[in-house]
């Protein structure tokens, strides 16, 4: 279908675009955000260095002090680690891995939850009393320790030589399992106010079967609160991500993201090697922070008892 | 074909009820005791809609008119009775293809339309479910074709509902209905919602599709105007149950149930006739326990002992159907 002519200026003047126009913290956040985003897809090719190739590295420059203290290189602008590694460009690999884990988890969760609470809001009946009393009772369990007791649980059942290769995968699986209920509460609250909609009688009318009247009519109306959860979903997913690297269930210091690089860091804190631990710190926190402010925003920005 | 087609009515009610289970939630009533609770919205309703005719039904608020309309269309099922279509019970398993012979109109066409489609694609849903056409292009075709057909343009169909009043969208609600090449339209209230000014419009467009595709109407109102304006039999519910089914001059010129008598007086008239009125009186009773015998005797100037305990049974009266002791007994003159 061809473009409509004007749609840039459509767009323009759209309710969102407006409103992030008179937002400047909005702005700000975008712009973090996509520095956060660009600066992990592109690492192999932005970073300065490989921290992964081994023959770069060189043990010399090791504990090397940020570039504007005293002892430090210009080459290392952040300094470097215990291995001689370039801080800013672990970072930057470790954000990859961490945005990766996070935006999969998010995916994960919101698959799994509005096809859960679209299916319960429109069948109802003892499938939606079920779902709904297993997501209460996992909402009484903090979301760290159910990723926790999953990540547990794949360590005992996977055969050990598997563990490194697999880590990805688990983790995004229970961070994933940990967040669906969220998702599934919102689209079964909205799925039961649009079922008894009359467009969702005229489709049974017509004869089309539950599952197309659930897919191609109710879901498209209850996607919007979806994207608001999920943008603030995926700082959360990020920061438990990082909070089980961090405990030393996630991911091993050979595919490190960011809470593997703060807690390897950590361990040189006191020694005065600061920037090895504050530098993936402050790079989580000003990429959870932009993401965080982003869908809260997109929250306000499309309620509108708030415009 | 056999040769009393013409002579079968293309729809068929006969003693249909229907029951909401309306107790409290299971938990509820086995720590409270509460016993379980069935609301009959439509009780014993046997009706028979004609080929090209138009019934409409009429009554107030909650008296199961709507229910009626979607017992026919199957949204419901029926818990009692059974409804033939074409002389074939719905309920049957064959009957999944005469569901296709029939479509419906809704009430509220800011609801009806779904706020995610663009037009042409909710007009071509039923052609498209139910594979009429085999190619996009004649899709597009036919969909241009019905927007014109209700006094829409072509190119309306790149819209999204929200871009028309509620009058056009009733026009794209009727375009959808016709898209399936239906026999039978079951119109919800197709006009409450709307101006009466589009009101009438409305109406001619729907009357107007009636001669030219040989459609048959039944039509949920409570608008007594627009009920004489389009209807040819009606029927009067009250409380679930069918009162009185009538030709629609027959019963405006001559109602025969007290009920009818009363709906009808309640009209205002420009002419200032001084006719005696009955007035209103009363409230309709709560439909979780309705009144033994006839369902509208607290209300009935004329109601007896007998009207107290044995329910009526619809009696021809002159052409008409009525269910009243008063008027089968003759103690009620016109």
């Amino acid at each position: 279908m061809a473009v409509a002519p004007g749609w840039w200026r459509r767009a323009w003047d759209h309710d969102l675009a407006w409103s992030f126009r008179r937002s400047p913290v909005t702005i700000v956040a975008t712009l973090l955000t996509l520095a956060c985003f660009g600066g992990a897809a592109f690492a192999p090719w932005l970073a300065p260095h490989n921290p992964f190739d081994l023959a770069t590295l060189n043990l010399g420059d090791a504990f090397a002090p940020p570039a504007w203290i005293e002892g430090g290189q210009p080459r290392f602008v952040l300094g470097t680690d215990d291995q001689g590694r370039d801080v800013l460009s672990t970072i930057m690999h470790g954000a990859r891995i961490s945005l990766g884990v996070g935006l999969a988890a998010v995916a994960f969760s919101a698959l799994l939850g509005v096809s859960l609470g679209l299916l319960c809001g429109y069948v109802g009946g003892r499938l939606d009393a079920f779902v709904m009393r297993v997501a209460d009772i996992q909402l009484s369990f903090p979301a760290i320790l159910i990723a926790l007791l999953v990540d547990g649980v794949a360590r005992v059942a996977l055969p050990r030589e598997t563990h490194d290769s697999i880590a990805i995968p688990v983790l995004i699986f229970s961070i994933g399992i940990s967040g669906w209920v969220q998702y599934a509460r919102t689209v079964r609250g909205s799925t039961l106010v649009e079922k008894n909609r009359e467009y969702v009688q005229a489709a049974r009318v017509i004869g089309r079967g539950p599952v197309a009247i659930m897919v191609h009519h109710v879901l498209p109306n209850v996607m919007g609160p979806v994207l608001v959860i999920g943008t603030i979903h995926i700082g959360t997913a990020i920061i438990t991500e990082a909070t089980l690297s961090f405990l030393g269930v996630g991911l091993p210091p050979t595919q490190p993201s960011l809470g593997t690089l703060i807690r390897v860091g950590n361990d040189f804190l006191f020694s005065g090697e600061w920037w090895i631990t504050v530098f993936p710190g402050l790079a989580l926190i000003v990429l959870v922070l932009s993401v965080n402010l982003l869908g809260d925003w997109l929250r306000d920005a499309l309620n509108p008892k708030l415009r | 074909m056999p040769i009393d087609r013409d002579n079968r009515p293309l729809v068929r009610l006969i003693a249909v009820g229907r029951d909401f289970d309306v107790s409290r939630p299971w938990l509820n009533r086995v720590l409270e005791g509460a016993p379980r609770q069935l609301l009959r919205a439509v009780d014993g309703v046997s009706l028979e809609v004609q080929r090209g005719e138009t019934l409409a039904l009429v009554g107030e608020s909650g008296c199961g008119k709507s229910t009626v309309a979607r017992l026919i269309v199957g949204l419901y099922p029926a818990s009692q009775g059974r409804i033939e279509f074409d002389g074939v019970d719905l309920a049957s398993p064959g009957a999944f293809a005469l569901r296709r012979r029939m479509q419906m109109i809704f009430q509220d066409p800011y609801a009806s339309l779904n706020p995610r489609w663009r037009v042409r694609d909710i007009v071509a849903e039923p052609i498209r479910v139910l594979k009429l056409m085999a190619s996009e292009r004649e899709v597009a075709a036919r969909v241009a074709e019905l927007l014109q057909q209700v006094g829409l343009v072509a190119d309306d169909g790149e819209k999204y509902p929200h871009e028309f009043s509620g009058g056009q969208r009733q026009r794209i609600s009727i375009a959808r209905a016709l898209s399936g090449n239906p026999e039978f339209l079951v119109c919800d209230e197709p006009t409450s919602a709307l101006d009466v000014s589009v009101q009438a419009q409305i109406l001619n467009l729907m009357t107007d599709l009636q001669q030219r595709l040989g459609l048959t109407y039944l039509f949920i109102s409570h608008n007594l105007a627009v009920v004489s304006h389009i209807a040819d039999r009606v029927g009067v519910m009250y409380l679930g149950r069918l009162v009185e089914t009538a030709a629609a001059d027959d019963l405006f010129a001559r109602p025969r149930h007290p009920y009818t008598r009363m709906l009808l007086d309640a009209i205002p008239d420009l002419e200032m006739t001084g006719k005696p009125r009955t007035p209103v009186a009363g409230e309709v009773p709560n439909p979780l326990d309705p009144p033994a015998g006839c369902a509208f005797h607290p209300r009935c100037p004329h109601a007896n002992e007998r009207c107290r305990s044995e329910r009526p049974q619809a009696i021809a009266s002159g052409s008409a159907l009525v269910a009243c002791h008063a008027v089968t007994e003759g103690r009620l003159q016109d």
